[in-house]
């Protein structure tokens, strides 16, 4: 089956079919990690996000059970150069066809996708409509052109758990748990959820609506501030109250947690033109002067000039210079605007698990 | 930290002679780290004996020795040079194995030499089979079960724990020299026994089989301040079991979930901090079970490899160079990203296509030894393509092999029965790919293939998609709309445009296309381009086009979107030599690369276009803008019509662009340098008779046939022997001295294959006679000699294969002056603009012209390093409309000293084949030995080939008949000199005879003990050997093996033999010295 892939600055893409059939609008972005896809298509973050992979062949393992980063895909479409029908991994257990197919996910395979990632490097990310019903090109432009786009739009809404739960985790080692840590969920990522379990904290993922009160009331040793999708600006309630949270308990950030936290310290965010997204993204630790490859996956960036003095520059992003990690001065308070629970990508940053265990100890 | 002031002077080693295993891609790095730490103003000091390494341009090091890589010579050059630092890790398994003799037996010490990059306790670590699996246990990591083994009883005794199949590895060997698969214990023995004596430390590492496991390689960087990146990981599409090098591999990595890569990238990450390599590249190789996914370590190569020079070519990302600069104390995040510019090479590579790379085989040279694919390496070249499909990538790899496929073709034995094709696929084999592609068409289910062969389904089914597409090309309706669309171009083209696209993007060629419909490729060219079908370029970034890439590194694809912008300059386009096969390898890229440094210079835009990864020419640096494409009629058209230069060199890449210029020239390309019509009259027998009878020059009495019966009657009228071939071929494919008829028909039956769109030609052998080779240069009115090389060996043995000296040491001024005369009187006849060599015999003070080759030949860098002008450089600019004399090359160069050439020979990896030498040529590579002594020119020159010419001992001598008087001089003087001698009885009544005690052998058969157990007990230092020519006496080859597996010097003609004992005497006279290339160029000025 056909399906058009239509930019808002009215360039549009033809191919072909694969997952789910339909019509969907989004942000269309790019992700450079050759590895991964299925992490990358149940992370929250990309809520509201038509995600195309820069690497060509996807589908080559197909999907597993266990290399998921949420409930199921996130995405509001999946684009692709070639969708790899035939799956060999020994894990594996559905092709990446019915995977989207059975979540609802339009693919579209088949399509120039490095051309698409130039224009949207040029240009900047861009608004799309991804469709498999209406072949009119035009028309896709103008849907494409008429829909609201990512900035000023609560996305957390849709995708923070409805209610309250403790993380369990049938794998985790044994022995108890050290710490309590409350998560305030904007679109966590399972994996920061496995990496905090394996650094022994028991987690409790709370509503990104919950307040302050409640969650000191629940007595954490500290409270983590999740990953999640869109513009980090709409989400006033949790900048609230990470503002009251500040001083009071040890607080740790991940990508938009690290962009409200730097809202709540007083900083100010922006749009990126075509954001980070991939795995191979240098950050400098300035601390040590080491590099750390990361995983990175954001379209807004707290301004590093934008900082108050309460606020220390910790990490930065070699690439471009942006801002990428903070501490601040006073408080057992930081934040990294990348990944370093991965999944998918590099390691190197697990360290600053510890680093957050470490800080609820003293 | 800032780069290290505290070091002055470095000292980079080479990696030798090509040789399997070990090839250009060593002269790629080394070139590289000579770069970029001269840019960074230390002063180099360099070492290789190889002179056709672009690493080995006097402009390229400060101080160039070409000399032999040992451990005494390289002594020598660091007590006269006294560098401060040693960089070991550049110059493969050689240039490692030599800088730790040198730290071990304390050289190192002494002269306060500090190795940089990795020091001796990281590189013991990682070579010391048993130190690297201790330290793998130490960081949790699992390796194969395995042990060590000493001697023959400790291998017996593993094995039984170990079990069968078992792996054998020789340590310090090169390219897994000597390795095996055991299946049985008889094969065990056989295996553990050749390894041990292969071993320089006598050590084997034995291990468990994880054949059929599949294979990952990580291409791993770390620096001083401990930052690691993974630069490209590799999957091997042949499972564990065949050698990496002799493996179809990919990059990325296709199979792996991110959890299972992110695994193995944290383990190569532990295993370079746990080896301690301080700074540079590290190679990793993974097994992983495909059933369980569990993953183990099989081993890492502490320096950069082959494998490496694959990553920078199939990433952007230029690993040599980095690592030169990390050993001098920059990290990572202080380099920029060439390519990106803007960004650091701190970061990990990203790629937007797949790179297939694919090994070239010679085992048509070899006949008789056993053509399975082991886990020792027996490729002599390879291949690289890329494309946005897996299918398109493999396509163009191989096609760009150049062995005659167009794609994934159909295997020629289609009449196979069904029945072999599960031997075919199980036992890995060359064209295993193309049996696949048989079983396949055949409807053998996938499931099946990788039953037999273990390559991963998701390569199987790829391979299924094409042959099911070309199922769909070839059918009815696809059939109908194309011929229809051929018939009447200005119909609707839609399907056939869908049809044709598809193809592309499948990887098929237009030749492949016009096979299926019966048309000519140039009219399935003309179709596609009519409805806009097209190939369209895209840029190799290392960033998935994340940031704009500042370096012209394309490749083509059939895509929406072109991203070449091409400039209105001045261009000329280089067309470079394809893979490396025996015969057209690094010589040609030399000048390839030259070409394009020339032509830079003069201010032209260069275009380069070549499909071998390990070459020079293949780095973004060498020239303005870089097509990683194979060479096709095809491919190089779409660059033409892209680029639009207005000159195109097609006779510095060797055979390979050559057979390309007609077609190309009949495609509007414009030809520079000496015309296609030219070099085919030198190559067409008749026409080029006609030359030489033209200008009054001899050729030996010959003939032409195109068949067997033809060619008796030949043969017969010119008189046994005669030297056979088949015309247009390089490196002297397929041919032989035949000795009689028999011999002749047999020849002809297998030799028609070789070449069947041409003639064989048959040339009267003239016994005895000196071969001598010229290169000459000419702007088309003036012709300089740029070398007169006369051969050590008599005419016969192939030119490539022969020892040679420069100037000539045994030719009269006449005989040179005559020389030259009829070189500058063919320059003339055949209009050549560029390079020219000629090669003559001499008989009976008779010149006689056996070839002529109006293009650059295998010698040119030889004798541009010889007589300190850059020949290439300068027949490039001449090829542009320069003229000798305003390039200031009027005057003939005679050197006042010596400069000797030697091959060296890959027989040991294919035991069994004939290693006899004759007109067919066997050498991977060569060395040069220079002197201001011929003899110890040559003495170098051997010893740079491997062969460290005895002081003193035992020499066998057997001869045959006609050489009895000759030896009679050569024993007198070996005893003289101290050496006892062996010989067989009727060789040592001769001696006897004329004054001279022998130690008596039997003839082989004839009782004990033969030459054979003084071979095997080492009791014999040097060997003189001459055979009698006749093929049905197979000892006389034993003895060559044999003496080639125990690595004892063995002479078999009378000139080497005498050249052999003269350097003998000269090395006992003496001391070797060691003297720079810029020292050596003074004493011309």
């Amino acid at each position: 089956m056909k399906a058009i892939l239509a930019l808002a600055d009215g360039t549009f893409f033809e191919g072909d079919q694969f997952g789910a059939t339909g019509e969907t609008v989004g942000e269309v972005v790019f992700n450079t990690s050759m590895t991964g896809y299925q992490e990358v298509l149940t992370d929250p973050s990309y809520k509201g996000q038509i995600v195309t992979m820069t690497y060509p062949l996807i589908g080559n393992y197909g999907c597993n059970e266990a290399d998921v980063e949420s409930i199921g895909p996130q995405v509001e479409g999946f684009v692709v150069r070639e969708y790899s029908a035939y799956y060999s991994n020994w894990r594996s257990k559905w092709s990446l066809d019915s995977y989207l197919a059975e979540h609802d996910i339009i693919g579209i395979q088949g399509i120039d996708t490095r051309a698409l990632t130039r224009r949207l490097r040029v240009h900047g990310v861009m608004n799309g409509c991804l469709s498999t019903e209406d072949m009119n090109p035009e028309r896709l432009v103008s849907k494409a052109k008429a829909w609201h786009g990512l900035v000023g739009w609560d996305l957390v809404q849709r995708v923070t758990c409805p209610s309250s739960y403790a993380w369990q985790q049938p794998e985790a080692n044994n022995s108890r748990p050290k710490y309590r840590v409350v998560a305030l969920d904007f679109g966590i990522k399972y994996n920061i959820l496995r990496q905090l379990t394996e650094h022994g904290c028991e987690v409790q993922v709370v509503p990104a609506s919950t307040s302050a009160e409640e969650i000191l009331a629940a007595e954490p040793d500290g409270v983590f501030l999740s990953n999640g999708p869109g513009d980090p600006m709409p989400v006033d309630y949790a900048i609230q109250t990470i503002q009251t949270l500040i001083g009071k308990k040890p607080l740790f950030g991940i990508c938009l947690g690290h962009q409200l936290l730097g809202l709540a310290l007083g900083g100010k965010t922006f749009k990126l033109k075509f954001g980070h997204r991939g795995a191979n993204q240098p950050v400098k630790y300035l601390e040590t002067d080491r590099v750390e490859i990361t995983s990175q996956n954001h379209g807004f960036c707290v301004d590093i000039d934008s900082l108050p003095n309460s606020v220390e520059v910790t990490h930065i992003n070699l690439n471009d210079d942006t801002l990428e990690g903070i501490e601040h001065r006073e408080y057992p308070i930081f934040s990294v605007q990348y990944h370093p629970e991965a999944s998918p990508g590099p390691h190197d940053a697990s360290y600053l698990f510890s680093r957050f265990t470490e800080m609820m100890d003293s | 930290m800032p780069k290290r002031t505290d070091i002055k002077k470095i000292l980079i080693i080479g990696s030798g002679a090509i040789i399997i295993g070990q090839a250009c891609e060593f002269d790629y790095s080394g070139t590289q780290a000579c770069k970029a730490l001269k840019e960074e103003g230390y002063e180099i000091t360099l070492v290789n004996s190889n002179p056709a390494t672009i690493m080995t341009d006097p402009d390229f090091a400060d101080r160039t020795y070409i000399e032999p890589i040992t451990a005494d010579t390289v002594a020598l050059i660091i007590a006269k040079e006294r560098p401060q630092a040693l960089l070991p890790t550049l110059g493969g398994q050689t240039a490692l194995n030599v800088s730790v003799e040198l730290a071990e037996s304390g050289v190192l010490d002494e002269y306060e030499v500090e190795l940089i990059g990795a020091k001796l306790p990281a590189i013991q670590k990682a070579e010391d089979r048993a130190l690297f699996k201790e330290a793998m246990t130490k960081i949790g990591l699992a390796v194969p079960k395995s042990g060590i083994a000493h001697s023959v009883q400790e291998a017996l005794a593993l094995v039984e724990k170990i079990g069968f199949p078992a792996i054998i590895r020789p340590a310090f060997t090169l390219g897994g020299t000597g390795g095996g698969i055991a299946y049985n214990i008889e094969e065990y023995e056989k295996m553990v026994t050749s390894g041990l004596a292969l071993s320089p430390i006598n050590e084997l590492l034995i291990e468990e089989s994880v054949i059929g496991w599949k294979e990952f390689e990580l291409e791993v960087m770390r620096d001083g301040a401990d930052n690691v990146v993974i630069i490209c990981s590799i999957e091997n599409v042949d499972a564990m079991g065949v050698h990496t090098g002799d493996s179809i591999t990919v990059a990325p990595i296709q199979t792996l979930t991110d959890k299972e890569y992110q695994l193995m990238r944290d383990s190569a990450i532990k295993i370079i901090r746990e080896i301690g390599v301080d700074t540079g590249g590290s190679n990793i190789q993974f097994a992983v079970d495909p059933k369980t996914g569990k993953q183990v370590v099989i081993e890492m190569n502490p320096r950069v490899s082959r494998s490496s020079a694959l990553a920078s070519k199939a990433t952007g990302f230029p690993i040599a160079k980095i690592a030169a600069k990390l050993a001098v104390g920059y990290n990572l995040d202080e380099i920029p990203n060439d390519i990106t510019a803007e960004t650091p090479a701190c970061f990990e590579p990203t790629i937007d296509y797949v790179v297939v790379k694919i090994p070239r085989w010679a085992f048509e040279k070899f006949q008789g030894t056993d053509e399975t694919l082991t886990t020792q390496m027996k490729s002599v070249g390879e291949a690289m393509a890329i494309g946005r499909t897996f299918k398109e990538a493999l396509q163009k790899g191989l096609r760009s092999l150049e062995t005659g496929w167009h794609g994934l073709d159909n295997h020629p034995l289609e009449e196979l029965p069904f029945s072999e094709l599960p031997s075919k696929l199980s036992v890995p084999n060359v064209k295993r790919i193309f049996y696949i592609k048989a079983a396949l068409a055949r409807g053998m289910s996938i499931e099946e293939i990788y039953a037999y062969t273990h390559i991963d389904p998701f390569f199987l089914y790829n391979m299924k998609e094409i042959v099911d597409f070309e199922n769909a090309l070839s059918a009815p309706a696809a059939r109908h709309s194309i011929d229809q669309h051929l018939e009447k171009p200005e119909t609707d083209g839609a399907f056939t445009k869908k049809l044709l696209q598809q193809a592309k993007q499948f990887g098929f060629s237009d030749r492949q296309l016009g096979d299926i419909y019966d048309v000519p490729e140039e009219t399935i060219r003309e179709c596609r381009k009519g409805l806009g079908v097209n190939a369209t370029f895209k840029t190799v970034d290392t960033c998935a086009a994340e940031f704009e890439a500042e370096t012209p590194y394309y490749y083509s694809t059939c895509s929406s979107e072109d991203e070449v912008r091409p400039s209105d300059k001045s261009k000329i386009m280089i067309l470079g030599g394809g893979p490396n096969r025996i015969g057209q390898g690094i010589e040609f890229d030399y000048c390839c690369v030259h070409a394009a440094l020339a032509l830079k210079a003069d201010g032209y835009e260069t275009i380069m276009v070549n499909s071998n990864p390990e070459t020079v020419s293949t780095d973004y640096d060498t020239s303005d803008r870089l097509y990683f494409e194979p060479l096709t009629c095809e491919d190089v058209l779409n660059i033409y019509h892209k680029e639009k230069p207005f000159g195109v060199i097609v006779q510095f890449g060797g055979q390979t662009p050559l057979n390309l210029a007609i077609a190309l020239k009949n495609a509007g390309v414009p030809i520079i340098g000496t015309s296609p019509e030219d070099i085919a009259r030198s190559e067409d027998r008749r026409l080029f008779k006609a030359v030489l009878d033209d200008i009054g020059l001899m050729q030996p009495p010959n003939g032409t046939a195109t068949s067997s019966e033809e060619a008796a009657p030949i043969a017969a009228a010119l008189g046994y022997p005669v030297i056979v071939r088949p015309s247009y071929v390089l490196g002297g494919r397929a041919m032989q001295i035949v000795y009689d008829e028999e011999l002749l028909h047999e020849y002809m039956h297998s030799a028609v294959q070789a070449s069947p769109e041409h003639p064989i030609l048959i040339d009267k052998y003239l016994e005895e006679a000196i071969e001598v080779d010229v290169d000459a240069i000419s702007d088309g009115n003036l012709t300089v000699i740029g070398g007169i090389m006369e051969h050590i060996e008599e005419a016969g043995i192939h030119s490539g294969d022969s020892d040679c000296v420069l100037p000539p040491y045994t030719l009269v001024d006449e005989q040179i002056e005559n020389l030259k005369t009829f070189t500058y009187a063919l320059a003339k006849a055949l209009n050549v603009c560029g390079l020219m060599n000629v090669q003559y015999a001499i008989k009976n003070d008779e010149i006689y012209v056996l070839e002529v080759n109006p293009r650059a030949s295998r010698t040119i860098p030889f004798v541009s390093k010889a007589i300190g002008v850059p020949l290439a450089k300068l027949a490039a600019r001449v090829m542009a409309g320069k003229t000798l004399a305003e390039l200031g090359f009027t005057n003939e160069i005679e050197p006042a000293y010596f400069s000797v050439k030697a091959p060296v020979f890959p027989f040991n990896r294919f035991p069994g084949s004939n290693t006899r030498l004759g007109p067919e040529m066997k050498s991977t590579g060569e060395v040069m030995g220079i002197d201001t002594d011929v003899s110890r020119a040559f003495a170098k020159a051997q010893k740079a080939c491997g062969y460290t010419l005895p002081l003193g001992g035992k020499v066998f001598i057997s001869v045959r008949n006609k050489d009895k008087r000759a030896i009679i001089f050569i024993a007198k003087k070996l005893t003289d000199m101290g050496f006892e001698l062996i010989a067989t009885h009727g060789t040592a009544k001769v001696l006897l005879r004329n004054g001279m005690e022998s130690e008596l052998v039997f003839s082989i058969g004839k009782g004990r003990p033969t030459i054979h157990d003084y071979i095997k007990n080492h009791a014999v230092d040097l060997i003189i050997n001459t055979p009698t020519g006749d093929l049905h006496r197979p000892n006389e080859l034993l003895i060559r093996e044999m003496a080639i597996a125990h690595d004892i010097p063995i002479f078999s003609t009378i000139p080497g033999a005498a050249a052999a004992v003269n350097a003998i005497d000269a090395l006992q006279r003496g001391e070797i010295t060691v003297t720079p290339l810029q020292d050596y160029f003074q004493l011309l000025s």
